[in-house]
């Protein structure tokens, strides 16, 4: 799986939380919670969808590792590629 | 003869605007009659009539903000009227139907006014003296008028449309060209007017307290690490299930408070703040919280944010919780002083848990502690009660194995 593919899927799954953010205008490394405005409900139904999509533990003691958008890429990225 | 008086509807309020007379000159009025309505602050505020009598003529114009306690309109009493019949307007069979244009007198200023309110501001001398509507009555559904404040649009320049006397949303609706209306806008409405009449009806009292939650946040970490993450829990889980707990311990807390009288709920619906995306709050309930265990209740949670960020939510859920959880979550500050939502009695606020400094087995130790708090209606409890209350959530939260 591509970067981009990945960052496509992560992209679809931000949208269904947070409908309402436009990409160009978040820092990606900037923190998750505070650029996509999300709280920690939030935050649990993404790691929930990504998991099954992509067929992932995505442990909580991984989520430090998860915390930007580009960082949540990348995390994504070492495990699929 | 007595004056209609702009009441006072609170301690805040200095003045008031005249946003519907409801009654046309000439129409007999009873003790309860909605004679006007005023628009405060809090909202639109129907105000009665406080004796029976013929209203006279109206002393304010439509739209007229004036302080509390000038008089809105001249009431002639059935002791006037059997004084002196010669002034007293015969009463018309059906006060709904608007009488022709009467150009009444002149009030005369300060007329004795039955004193209502300890300071009566009369119309300023040099003031223009408030001409009388000669027109029909307006009538303007509420919706009508909310709709029309978004759009800046002053509804008594309007006259309704087609047959019916009334200005109905979709006659505002159909002079406002960009979409105003927004359902945040409503929402906005809708959280003032309840908590407007939460702060005119409850008497709050508010307690405070520091729960240590490192243990809740070591049970969270240990149980959700062999899961997956569709069955994982989060703390907000824990506060609930603490909370309603807690409630068995002090029963008042739960239930509603309507008609002058506090109902206990044998159930526990917690209600749970929720914000919106865009902005606004709802707070429904989960039902039966108390017969759920912690895995459910996280199901039940899960369930009830996505389903009401998505929009849809149950009308019983938002009718029948019987206290409300507020919690900031990890980004917020360390306190918050709910205001209970009508008619429920007991709000309980969670802070943002923060590693302190704190004296753990006789030695200062980072832990994790949250400022919890309890906004509760003095009708129904006290704060020796409610310091109970605070206190057993706190323990709960100390042994989370044991929710």
């Amino acid at each position: 799986m591509t970067n981009q593919d990945i960052r496509k899927i992560l992209v679809e799954e931000l949208h269904r939380i947070a409908p309402d953010i436009v990409l160009d205008e978040i820092d990606p490394d900037g923190d998750l919670h505070d650029e996509f405005e999300i709280d920690s409900m939030d935050f649990l139904t993404l790691v929930t969808a990504l998991a099954k999509r992509f067929a992932l533990e995505m442990p909580e003691a991984d989520y430090p590792k998860m915390q930007s958008f580009n960082a949540l890429a990348d995390y994504l990225q070492d495990r699929k590629t | 003869m007595s004056l209609f008086l702009m009441p006072s509807l609170g301690a805040d309020m200095t003045a008031g605007t005249l946003v519907e007379q409801l009654v046309p000159p000439g129409g007999t009025v009873k003790h309860g009659d909605i004679v006007a309505a005023v628009e405060t602050q809090k909202g639109v505020i129907e105000i009665e009539a406080f004796q029976d009598g013929i209203l006279d003529s109206w002393l304010v114009e439509l739209g007229a903000k004036v302080p509390v306690g000038t008089p809105l309109a001249r009431i002639t009493t059935a002791q006037d009227a059997s004084a002196s019949d010669a002034s007293a307007q015969p009463a018309p069979d059906k006060p709904e139907v608007p009488k022709p244009a009467v150009h009444a007198p002149k009030p005369e200023r300060r007329e004795k006014p039955i004193p209502q309110e300890p300071e009566i501001a009369g119309p300023k001398d040099g003031q223009k003296t408030p001409a009388m509507r000669a027109e029909p009555r307006q009538r303007i559904t509420p919706a009508a008028r909310r709709l029309a404040a978004q759009a800046g649009i002053d509804p008594s320049t309007l006259s309704p449309e087609g047959t019916s006397p009334t200005i109905s949303r979709a006659d505002i609706a159909a002079l406002v060209t960009t979409p105003l209306a927004t359902p945040v806008s409503d929402m906005r409405s809708a959280i003032a007017a309840a908590m407007s009449r939460s702060k005119r009806e409850i008497p709050h009292y508010y307690l405070s307290h520091q729960a240590d939650l490192t243990n809740a946040e070591a049970f969270v970490t240990e149980t959700n690490a062999q899961r997956p993450p569709d069955k994982r829990i989060l703390l907000g889980a824990l506060f609930l299930k603490a909370m309603t707990l807690a409630v068995r311990t002090v029963p008042e807390m739960n239930g509603h408070f309507e008609n002058g009288s506090f109902a206990p709920s044998k159930t526990i619906n917690a209600g749970l703040a929720i914000n919106l995306r865009g902005g606004g709050l709802v707070a429904p309930a989960i039902l039966q919280t108390d017969a759920l265990n912690l895995d459910d209740l996280m199901v039940a949670m899960r369930d009830l944010v996505t389903r009401v960020r998505a929009g849809r939510f149950r009308s019983r859920e938002l009718s029948d919780a019987t206290i409300t959880l507020t919690s900031l979550g990890d980004r917020g500050v360390n306190q918050l002083f709910g205001v209970i939502y009508p008619p429920q009695v007991a709000i309980v606020g969670i802070g943002t848990p923060v590693l302190r400094p704190w004296v753990h087995d006789g030695k200062v130790a980072p832990r994790l502690i949250a400022d919890i708090t309890l906004a509760a209606d003095h009708r129904v409890s006290d704060g020796r009660r409610g310091a109970m209350f605070l206190r057993t959530i706190a323990e709960n939260l100390h042994k989370p194995e044991a929710l």
